[in-house]
């Protein structure tokens, strides 16, 4: 077991060396740089030493490759410096918005698990009849939405009815609280955005949810629950539900790992300053440094989630064993 | 394994079957798969809307005109105007053009190339198929978003960037899915039977293994139609896809959609009822083409 763990910790380097290849190449194949940005941005008229000694304050000057390792060697030693654009530490940018990022992914995470496994279980029980097919349509239409249009809706919603309703239009508060100094007022910003990321992804694990119990049903174990005269009830919850979880587990966390870094429209509509608003900035002001570290975060939060879902596995299914 | 084969056969042969009727056989679909049948008709809809658009619309899509901004829907203007004067229902007709565009390029491109890499690897196996997964690896543990925004930042906007940031995260999901089935062939006697009978790598791989994993690749390709329709909207929403004056449906809810919400919802509302529609169709087509192939599910 622990060799195994071993093992997978190790293979987590080449992913996330890769994945520093592919950001560091990829931003510095973007036109125009940072300095040219920050100081021509205003269309005013700058003098190339300007940006000369910009560029040569921000290190831009080295050999690309000497770049590179400074930035794996900051990674390596968690030290990721300055943001290129606004000059503050880059943890301290992050840790602004990470808090944020992660609530609402916690909370769709939720939202998602509430809807999709009642529905998926309901759906696989009552298989091909209406409820199924409503089911079905109700989840693929989760796909097919797309969220910001889902959070358009909502807003729009939630003007018109409290117009209607209390005589005064009211949208989710702006500033962002933190739970710990004011849950109410948190949650009244962020439930929204949960619900519209949340009902997306519910669609996924609903499917999931469907097709693993339908193969369940049909295993031997069911049939001796059921010849032996077990309630439906014990069976569907003691014996399939709990083994059809554990493709599910996997898409849910595979899914709370995407949201992470994935909510960058969600963002965008409700105006939520989290990482992937972050994200979006940093890549047009072409802020090389806050970029990769962002990057760099979203993917090694992605491998980490996979490994402990791989974890999670073995105690969920004592049968799996790594070794 | 031989079990997986003769299944599929089985699956060819019915969707082959020449003596059916045209009517005939769709009235089974929409029997077997009416769900399906749904969502195929939406597509299909959809490639009329595209190809007929300059038929059904007396308007231009570009064209702003100022006398009738923001005009509420009406028989003339059926879903109202934006905030430019351009006709809500128009822009929608011809979105679907960009829409189909971006969409079946991006799928088929991002599928192919899948599909071959895919292939390559399970047949070639050893340090060529540990190296092609690292790479793949290292693609798949981006969101999406984020490697398609990367993407269209280096090579600026527009249509065409649009379509690349879009297969580029397509081609690794594509190839995982198909190297799993091509290596399940790959064991089959037939391929050692052609490599004996001195046939080529390339021959092998196209002629002899890729027809045989054609069903994870037309699954793949119609949930990548789907999903190149979003990624495609949300870019343009972020204001990073296809730009001004193009009409396409993410675009159409970038500019006034938020801003008139309240007072002109209709430019908020329609073009987010397309693209649900549209990719809706395409899901539930999809689904109901992986019910057909895919034989594990099939006697569900």
């Amino acid at each position: 077991m622990y060799k195994y763990m071993a093992k997978r910790l190790l293979l987590m380097i080449p992913t996330l060396f890769g994945a520093a290849v592919l950001i560091f190449l990829l931003l510095r194949l973007i036109p125009g740089d940072v300095c040219e940005l920050r100081l021509a941005g205003t269309g005013n008229y700058v003098d190339q030493e300007a940006i000369d000694i910009c560029r040569e304050n921000l290190g831009m000057n080295d050999a690309k490759i000497v770049q590179f390792f400074d930035f794996i060697y900051g990674f390596v030693t968690f030290n990721f410096g300055e943001s290129m654009w606004t000059g503050k530490a880059i943890t301290y940018e992050i840790g602004l918005r990470f808090q944020l990022s992660l609530q609402v992914a916690i909370m769709a995470t939720f939202v998602a698990v509430i809807i999709a496994i009642p529905l998926g279980a309901i759906s696989a029980l009552k298989q091909n009849t209406w409820v199924d097919y409503v089911v079905r349509t109700f989840s693929i239409a989760g796909i097919a939405m797309p969220s910001f249009w889902l959070g358009i809706l909502i807003i729009l919603g939630l003007l018109i009815y409290s117009q209607a309703w209390f005589g005064e239009a009211w949208m989710p508060p702006i500033e962002y609280v933190s739970p710990l100094e004011d849950l109410g007022q948190n949650m009244l910003q962020l439930i929204w955005p949960a619900v519209a990321t949340g009902y997306r992804y519910s669609a996924v694990a609903t499917r999931m949810t469907r097709s693993a119990l339908l193969e369940v049903l049909r295993e031997d174990y069911i049939r001796t629950a059921r010849a032996k005269g077990l309630m439906e009830k014990l069976v569907i919850n003691r014996h399939a539900l709990k083994n059809s979880m554990l493709p599910v587990v996997t898409i849910i966390g595979i899914e709370f790992a995407f949201l992470m870094g994935g909510l960058v429209v969600t963002e965008q509509v409700f105006n939520l300053n989290g990482l992937g608003k972050l994200f979006v900035e940093s890549v047009l002001n072409s802020d090389y440094t806050m970029t990769q570290a962002l990057v760099m975060l979203v993917v090694a939060i992605f491998v980490l989630t996979n490994f402990v879902i791989d974890l999670f596995y073995a105690w969920l299914d004592p049968r799996i064993r790594y070794s | 394994m031989t079990m997986v084969s003769e299944v599929q056969v089985e699956a060819e042969v019915e969707e082959l079957n020449p003596d059916v009727p045209l009517l005939q056989a769709m009235l089974q679909l929409i029997k077997r798969q009416p769900l399906g049948a749904a969502g195929l008709a939406v597509v299909i809809l959809m490639i009329l809307m595209a190809v007929f658009a300059n038929f059904l619309s007396p308007y231009d899509p570009e064209a702003n005109s100022l006398e009738h901004m923001l005009v509420e829907p009406s028989w003339i203007f059926p879903m109202g105007t934006d905030q430019f004067g351009r006709d809500v229902l128009t822009r929608i007709i011809y979105g679907a053009r960009t829409a189909l565009y971006v969409g079946f390029t991006a799928a088929t491109v991002g599928s192919f190339l899948g599909l071959l890499l895919g292939v390559a690897s399970a047949y070639f196996g050893g340090r060529f198929d540990l190296i092609m997964q690292r790479v793949m690896d290292v693609f798949m543990a981006f969101p999406l978003i984020i490697i398609a925004l990367a993407v269209v930042a280096t090579l600026g906007t527009g249509t065409t960037n649009v379509i690349i940031a879009i297969t580029i995260p397509f081609v690794p999901q594509c190839a995982r899915v198909v190297r799993s089935s091509a290596l399940a062939i790959r064991e089959i006697p037939y391929v050692d039977a052609a490599r004996s009978l001195g046939f080529g790598h390339s021959r092998i791989i196209l002629r002899h293994m890729m027809p045989n994993v054609m069903a994870p690749f037309l699954i793949m390709f119609t949930s990548f139609l789907g999903q190149a329709i979003l990624l495609e909207a949300s870019l343009s929403y972020l204001g990073m896809g296809v730009q001004e004056p193009t009409p396409a449906w993410g675009l159409m809810l970038q500019g006034g959609a938020e801003e008139y919400a309240e007072s002109a919802p209709w430019v908020a509302i329609w073009p987010g009822v397309a693209i649900s529609l549209a990719v809706f169709g395409f899901n539930l087509f999809g689904d109901a083409l992986r019910d057909v192939l895919d034989p594990k599910l099939r006697s569900r």
